[in-house]
């Protein structure tokens, strides 16, 4: 595989330089290659995508749900069937995510210096639970009243009622459509970003790279 | 890893055609596909919320009984202490752990006048009887107050419900009677939910006081409890109606299932009576050893000890199998 | 949907039935997942090296 030289290796100053460092990280042939290693052929590998593909729908549905409001789709069997969409969404990207992160634990898949894809991986999954919990509150009804009441003793008992108060609809609201929804997309977007860069794993006890032969037997996160 | 290094890392590996965009593309129609049934088939859970208003019309003793708690400084939010107040009723410790308390107050609440005196105040506008009752009320000692709340309350043990009223058998209970079925009234005609979420910036979207004030009551806790939502009923993983819930806090709900989270005594100073801080401490721990996974010897060789690798791999293994076979057999076919 | 759902209980274990359901979907995708073959287009098969 080829790469194309940067015009400028060596000028061009920090936006020079940033280039450079994007182009030689990650190159547009990395970031949507044609080709990949056989051994991906397994259905285990679609987790992942799903994952993304519900995230995507999610989104779309909370953007419309936003849009319009959050008392409208208690009113509208339009903004119903948008929520049902929200809800169900959510539904399959967590069933999807765990089974990503269970294919991923039984790949060992941090392994030859992925460890930082799987922490990045584990951290959008513990801010989507988070993103979730806000959407719980954020509902306008006996659900989120009730979530809210339980869940503000476990909040307040860790200190953290400090700053974040569940029983603030406003608080919570603003948390789970702007500020939750970007971070998580922004972890996800890093997590594809470094599988990307890095390929997908070899599997478990195969040869060094490279090297025919001399068997990597290890599940060190490091290379 | 350069472009260069991954060539290498896959030197030996067979690579073949693969269309990471369309696999995309088709995993979006098919979540779509499955969402929109759903949706359709399903729709999605919307019990619709308690008010205020229809906690003192279904259960007005409780109601009652719950606004008098406020108005003694007796109620669970009362006695919380922080984020709401100084006091120490709902204040977890560990060990050394005292963050709720580090943390300090920065939602302040006085229930006994934001709950019941200030919108009695507001009510009593052109309402001589309560105007007089609430006058009475706040020039009487502290140690009277204390005397006709105590009175009052253990009288709603036996209060009946008459033409919207509570009415408790006779006794020495001041002017509170007349505040409480005042709050009752207002409380009933939907005026109090409005009250306790008014604020003097116009807009309001804090419903601490009213979600506080229905928290303490027992109506809101009874239909919880019906849905199977309380928290020793696993209720966060529960969802209102025949929807699931937040499955993926299995771990943590479990935790108020066993001891010692769920018992009196406890063990190492861990009891219910901290186990909220108790089981965020042991998830932070569990959680951190997750994220970590990759760099901790024995847990990330879990993978290789468990062969379920082998099934997801088992092409690559039997072609590796078959070259190393071919490789060894090939001098032993030319001897 | 939306009246009370029907609940698993066992000693101290009380899980919703739709909570069932969908933990068993998991475990079943998982296990379709891990076993079933992948398609493989015709030419791109894999071929035993040493046939």
């Amino acid at each position: 595989m080829s790469r194309a030289q940067p015009e400028e290796p060596t000028g061009g100053g920090w936006t020079g330089t940033i280039r450079n460092q994007i182009a030689g990280r990650l190159p547009l042939e990395e970031l949507l290659p044609t080709r990949q290693p056989d051994y991906v052929r397994s259905w285990v590998y679609l987790f992942g995508a799903i994952t993304i593909a519900a995230l995507i729908w999610v989104m779309a549905s909370g953007v419309v749900l936003a849009f319009f409001g959050p008392q409208w789709w208690h009113r509208s069997s339009i903004g119903r069937f948008f929520n049902s969409l929200h809800f169900w969404g959510v539904q399959v990207f967590f069933v999807f995510l765990v089974l990503h992160l269970w294919t991923q634990f039984w790949a060992a898949g941090w392994r030859d210096g992925r460890g930082p894809t799987w922490v990045i991986g584990v951290v959008a999954f513990l801010t989507s639970i988070v993103a979730a919990f806000t959407g719980y509150v954020s509902q306008q009804n006996f659900d989120a009243q009730w979530i809210a009441v339980n869940a503000k003793d476990a909040i307040n008992a860790t200190g953290l009622g400090a700053i974040f108060n569940p029983l603030n609809f406003g608080q919570a609201y603003g948390i789970h459509i702007m500020l939750l929804p970007v971070v998580v997309v922004l972890l996800v977007a890093i997590h594809i970003a470094l599988v990307r860069m890095k390929g997908v794993v070899r599997p478990i006890g195969a040869p060094a790279p490279g090297v025919s032969g001399a068997a990597t037997d290890d599940t060190e996160a490091s290379a | 890893m350069s472009t260069m290094d991954k060539a290498t890392y896959y030197r030996d590996i067979r690579m073949v055609p693969f269309d990471l965009v369309k696999e995309l593309v088709l995993a979006s129609a098919g979540v779509l596909i499955v969402v929109v049934v759903l949706a359709a088939v399903l729709s999605s859970p919307d019990v619709p919320p308690v008010t205020i208003a229809r906690w003192a019309t279904a259960d007005p003793v409780d109601f009652v009984t719950t606004a008098a708690s406020e108005l003694a400084g007796s109620s669970t939010s009362a006695d919380y202490g922080p984020p709401y107040n100084n006091n120490e009723g709902s204040v977890q410790t560990l060990w050394f752990l005292k963050p709720q308390s580090w943390a300090g107050v920065h939602t302040a609440v006085d229930p006994s006048n934001q709950f019941v005196v200030e919108p009695l105040q507001q009510a009593a506008v052109g309402n001589a009887a309560l105007t007089a009752a609430l006058s009475t009320f706040q020039s009487a000692s502290s140690d009277q107050q204390t005397s006709w709340l105590d009175a009052y309350s253990k009288a709603l043990a036996d209060a009946k419900v008459d033409n919207g009223q509570v009415t408790v058998a006779v006794g020495d209970y001041g002017p509170v009677p007349v505040l409480m079925n005042n709050l009752l009234g207002l409380a009933r005609s939907g005026g109090l939910d409005g009250l306790l979420l008014a604020s003097d910036r116009f807009f309001a979207t804090d419903y601490t006081r009213s979600l506080l004030f229905m928290g303490d009551g027992g109506y809101l806790e009874g239909l919880a409890k019906e849905q199977k939502l309380t928290g020793n009923q696993w209720g966060m993983m529960h969802e209102t109606g025949r929807y699931p819930g937040q499955a993926w806090l299995w771990l943590y709900t479990l935790g108020y299932q066993i001891p010692p989270f769920n018992q009196g005594h406890g063990f190492l100073g861990i009891n219910s009576g901290n186990a909220d801080l108790a089981i965020t401490v042991m998830m932070t721990l569990l959680t951190l050893i997750l994220v970590l996974l990759p760099f901790i010897p024995g847990l990330r060789d879990i993978p290789r000890w468990i062969p379920i690798h082998r099934l997801i791999w088992r092409r690559y293994y039997s072609d590796l199998k078959d070259g190393q076979r071919a490789a060894t057999a090939k001098p032993h076919d030319s001897v | 949907m939306d009246s009370p759902a029907p609940y698993f209980h066992w000693g101290f274990i009380l899980f919703s039935v739709p909570n069932l359901v969908v933990t068993g979907l998991m475990l079943a995708f998982f296990g379709v997942a891990l076993i079933a073959p992948f398609p493989t287009r015709h030419g791109t098969k894999s071929k035993k090296q040493n046939q």
